[in-house]
């Protein structure tokens, strides 16, 4: 073959010829009756087996659990936010999908526990690989995968998923951010699992 | 290296560290000869700028003297070289390198795992050297000492004390660098803590290299607080468009929009400090008033915005065949200002064309187109100064690097300052200053008593001692009788370099007279046109003037504002073509027929002259920027009326400069002018001085309130007579009022003549053009408020 030609071989170093070439690469031989008759054997089970083939879209069979889907930034018991705009999901992406802006929780705009929130958070379904070294990176929890994976869509712009489009639904006990932390809390507690819940206090004036 | 310094045997030790023989000058620190050979030691607390203070202890080492070894690691940023001595790094000695692990495990104690909310997080040594030198895990179990956080020290400073390991560079920086020991160590044990006085706010204009110099996250700027991570910016070399120092910076941009700024390094003009003016007032960039297109004025009277090509036209019907009057402004690149330049002489054959945007006078025109140009003085000659004199120039205001270099020198030797002006600041007090009270108008008289003066000694001259009539003459005289260095340290950026350029009505390009022929047939023949306005031309006031009578028919103003210059300026200008060439919205930008919008320092290149004429040469720092620097912009308008001056580009421009070289021909004589003096004044009327603090009203401080949070807060400065005769104690208001308006302000009672009064230039609720119509020598009435 043409590539053949373009490699070298031993003998073109002034080397001897290899064994290799005068060696046969299989020693596959036309097969006996017998044998060919094994190998249909396996054919012929399959055709009393139950099919494994899924009607999706009409029906959707859970994955596996771990399966590596969309993201979700999760939420503390009382709903404020877990994400702190560290950056340290957009260091460790490969892809460079992920883009944070930290900014910090002021007087009466608090979104997450202690002094930090991500402002702005975007992922890009374009170039996101899902390896989820970014779950690895969260250094609170904050983001995690769903087993969601129908991701497609038919423009670009809407394969860039804005925080909005990835935090949590607020469940039950749950309060919009932005609002105070839980009272006599601090980010410790909150990092600890020690806060259940939302506490009347919390909820601040209603949102226009 | 001085000659007088190279005269002078450095006796040169030699040492060996890890097994290397290393040969440095006598007094070397241990860690620095390492670092000569390429050995690194980690350390937290060690600066080469700072004295050392051996407070982390990171960098221990095994030390043998002559086989003599110490009992213990030695921290081996307090100690100098010696001969016979051998030195064991982490690189060679367990000891070390276990006393190293040791100090890193005890730093980390108690600091808290903060780093992923913390701005250092990415460029932290602690974090560095964590990784390089200590443990994986942490074998500490106990509960971490915590303080509340963060403590703002000032509008601009933030302290994290739980972070802090308490190198005490911030605390020596303060003390040795900027003289402002607001912040200091308190407490002992392990509750040290750094801290500030309760009593003095952390007012320090140099606050922001505490940030910068910090090792940890313990201080960090409120601006660029959460702002971003290292790897989302993308650095560039820059230089400081706020002052005439010209500090070597650097700016970090994230996705075309300046994030913060850091000052660079130069050893030979900024070291590795800046001002926090440099540093933080970047956001006038990125304001809502920044002007997107390009505006006409419409039949309407309204400004709407148009296409470039309609803009041009529109300007060049309104220059073309014209008298126009050019007025450049004090922020110019020299590339821009020669833009400027060339635009008057060729495309509007004028003279008519002047960068000062401020008080000026004829005395000062004839000054700088006969000496200023040829001062060679350097921030060197500051250093090996016998004797520094300062006139009609506050260095920590108006040239905050000068300042440090003065202070360093007052610290280090107590280099003697001499300051003519109308009270002693915090800069001349800090600088142990010997004051000479002055009423302003009175200068020159004052500047002829000095004597004592030698060749090393440094006469440092403001822009605003041109208020002051004779006064510029005299320091002349000064310089020239005792043969002491003579420096023109304007306030602005682009001031300098606009004078190189021959943006003045006296000078053509390479300081070229406009009143020698051959100098201007050597101009026509390089820049290929036939001949050159000979005319003398006007100066800014002048060509206000000129516009208000009809004289002129158009203006061309790049980057003024109109209360810089005169009360008056504005409705001077309201009856003729006025071309702006602006970054925002302005006053100017109001009434003018045209604008067209131009790049802010961030979006372009260029190169701005310091007070020494040292080049100060930046990139663009936003790569993607659509804005075009102002030469081009003249270079376009320049084809459309019809001249052109080919200047298609800033690297274009800065080729053609280097071209032209400089004029070595005869040039124009210095005009002494007599000594002015001061108006009489008695009763309740008082002289007015004023100058501008750092941080004050100025546009390009726009759009950061956490500076504006430091600026220093008006008063009017009195003597301790006028104050007895007001009946006004400390804090006490007091009205000063001319017949424009007035200025109500506390009173500082102060060491100052009787006569005075001293008021900031263009600080809040205290401006003196926009209040009282004159910056100084004017009379006014000090009355209690």
């Amino acid at each position: 073959m043409a590539e053949n030609s373009l490699t070298p071989r031993p003998e073109d170093f002034g080397l001897a010829k290899a064994a290799s070439e005068s060696v046969p690469i299989t020693d596959q031989e036309p097969s006996g009756f017998f044998k060919q008759l094994l190998g249909f054997w396996v054919t012929f089970q399959a055709m009393f087996k139950k099919p494994n083939t899924v009607q999706y879209p009409e029906v959707k069979e859970p994955t596996a659990p771990r399966f590596h889907g969309r993201h979700q930034l999760n939420r503390h018991e009382d709903g404020l936010e877990k994400c702190i705009g560290c950056e340290l999901c957009a260091w460790a992406c490969p892809a460079d999908a992920i883009l944070v802006e930290g900014a910090n929780n002021e007087e009466g705009a608090q979104f997450s526990p202690g002094e930090r929130y991500g402002r702005v958070y975007q992922i890009n379904y374009l170039r996101c690989i899902f390896c989820g070294l970014c779950i690895e990176a969260c250094p609170t929890r904050a983001l995690t995968m769903t087993n969601e994976y129908e991701l497609a869509d038919d423009q670009r712009s809407k394969l860039i998923f804005e925080k909005e489009d990835l935090l949590a639904p607020l469940r039950q006990g749950m309060l919009m951010p932005p609002h105070p932390m839980y009272p006599g809390s601090d980010d410790g507690t909150y990092y600890r699992g020690e806060v259940k819940g939302s506490h009347p206090s919390q909820e601040t004036a209603p949102h226009a | 290296m001085t000659p007088e310094q190279a005269l002078v045997e450095v006796e040169m030790i030699t040492c060996i560290i890890d097994g290397f023989e290393v040969t440095v000058p006598k007094g070397t620190l241990v860690i620095r000869a390492a670092e000569k050979l390429g050995i690194q030691i980690p350390r937290f607390c060690d600066h080469p700028l700072l004295s050392p203070a051996g407070a982390c202890r990171q960098c221990l080492v095994d030390i043998e003297i002559n086989g003599r070894a110490f009992p213990k690691p030695q921290a081996s940023c307090t100690i100098p070289v010696e001969t016979g001595m051998i030195v064991k790094t982490q690189l060679t000695s367990p000891v070390a390198e276990k006393a190293q692990k040791g100090i890193m495990e005890l730093l980390l104690i108690n600091h808290p795992l903060d780093c992923p909310v913390c701005d250092k997080g990415g460029e932290c040594p602690l974090q560095n050297q964590a990784m390089s030198s200590g443990r994986g895990e942490s074998r500490y179990e106990g509960v971490k000492r915590t303080f509340e956080k963060p403590v703002a020290i000032s509008s601009q400073v933030l302290l994290d004390r739980e972070r802090c390991v308490l190198c005490a560079r911030c605390t020596r920086f303060s003390d040795q660098i900027a003289g402002d020991p607001f912040i200091t160590l308190n407490e002992r044990g392990a509750l040290q803590q750094v801290g500030i006085y309760e009593k003095d706010p952390f007012e320090s204009y140099y606050s922001g290299n505490t940030v910068q110099i910090c090792p940890v996250g313990a201080l960090t700027g409120a601006s660029y607080r959460f702002r971003s991570r290292p790897f989302d910016l993308v650095s560039t070399p820059s230089a400081c468009e706020h002052c005439a120092s010209g500090c070597a910076m650097r700016t970090d941009v994230r996705r075309g929009k300046t994030l913060r700024r850091l000052a660079g390094e130069d050893a030979a003009v900024n070291e590795e400090w800046n001002c926090d003016k440099g540093r933080w007032a970047f956001k006038y960039i990125s304001s809502k008033e920044r002007i997107a297109s390009p505006l006409v004025r419409g039949t309407d009277g309204e400004l709407h915005e148009a296409s470039w090509p309609e803009a041009l036209a529109a300007a060049a019907a309104g220059l073309k065949g014209k008298r126009v009057g050019v007025l450049v402004g004090g922020r110019a690149t020299v590339e821009d200002a020669y833009g400027y330049s060339k635009f008057a002489r060729v495309a509007l054959s004028t003279n008519d064309i002047d960068f000062r945007a401020r008080a000026h006078s004829d005395e000062e025109t004839s000054f700088l187109s006969a000496v200023a140009l040829g001062l060679t003085t350097t921030y060197a000659d500051i250093d090996r100064a016998d004797k520094v004199v300062l006139l009609g120039f506050e260095p920590e205001d108006e040239s905050p690097i000068v300042f440090l270099r003065i202070f360093k020198q007052v610290r280090k030797r107590s280099l003697p300052v001499l300051t003519v002006a109308a009270f002693a600041s915090r800069g001349s007090k800090k600088m142990k200053a010997t004051l000479l009270p002055v009423v302003a108008g009175n200068e020159a008289a004052v500047i002829a008593g000095i004597s004592e003066l030698t060749s090393r000694s440094v006469i440092l001259v403001g822009e605003r001692l041109s208020e002051s009539v004779g006064a510029l003459s005299a320091a002349k005289a000064l310089a020239d009788s005792t043969g002491a260095k003579l420096a023109w340290i304007p306030r602005r950026a682009g001031e300098r370099g606009a004078l190189d350029v021959g943006a003045i009505s006296t000078l053509l390009p390479g300081g070229r007279p406009v009143s020698d022929p051959a100098a201007r047939v050597d101009l026509a023949a390089a820049w290929g046109v036939d001949s050159l306005p000979t005319s003398s031309g006007r100066t800014t006031a002048q060509i206000l003037a000129a516009a208000e009578s009809k004289e002129l028919d158009a203006v061309v103003i790049g980057g003024v504002d109109p209360l810089d210059i005169s009360a008056q300026a504005l409705g001077q200008l309201l009856n003729t073509f006025v071309l702006s060439l602006e970054i925002s919205h302005s006053a100017v930008t109001a009434i003018a027929d045209v604008v067209l919008p131009v790049a802010a320092v961030a979006e372009k290149s260029g190169t701005f002259l310091d007070w020494e004429g040292r080049a100060r040469a930046f990139d663009k720092a936003i790569p993607d920027s659509l804005t075009r620097s102002d030469v081009r912009i003249l270079s376009m308008l320049a084809d459309e009326i019809g001249a052109a001056i080919n200047l298609p580009t800033v690297a274009a421009t800065a080729r053609e400069i280097q071209s032209l070289d400089k004029w070595d021909g005869a040039t124009v004589a210095f005009a002494p002018v007599s000594d002015g003096s001061a108006p009489k004044v008695s009763g309740s009327e008082a002289v007015l001085a004023s100058h501008r603090l750092l941080l004050d009203l100025g546009t390009l401080q726009n759009g950061e309130a956490n500076l504006a949070g430091t600026a220093r807060s008006a008063t009017a400065n009195i003597s301790q007579g006028r104050a007895a005769t007001l009946g006004v104690a400390e804090g006490d208001l007091v009205q000063i009022s001319t017949q424009r308006g007035s200025v109500t302000v506390p009173a500082h009672i102060t060491e100052m003549d009787d006569s005075s009064v001293w008021i900031p230039r263009n600080s809040e609720g205290s401006q003196a053009i926009a209040n009282l119509g004159n910056v100084s020598g004017e009379v006014v009435t000090v009355v209690k408020a």
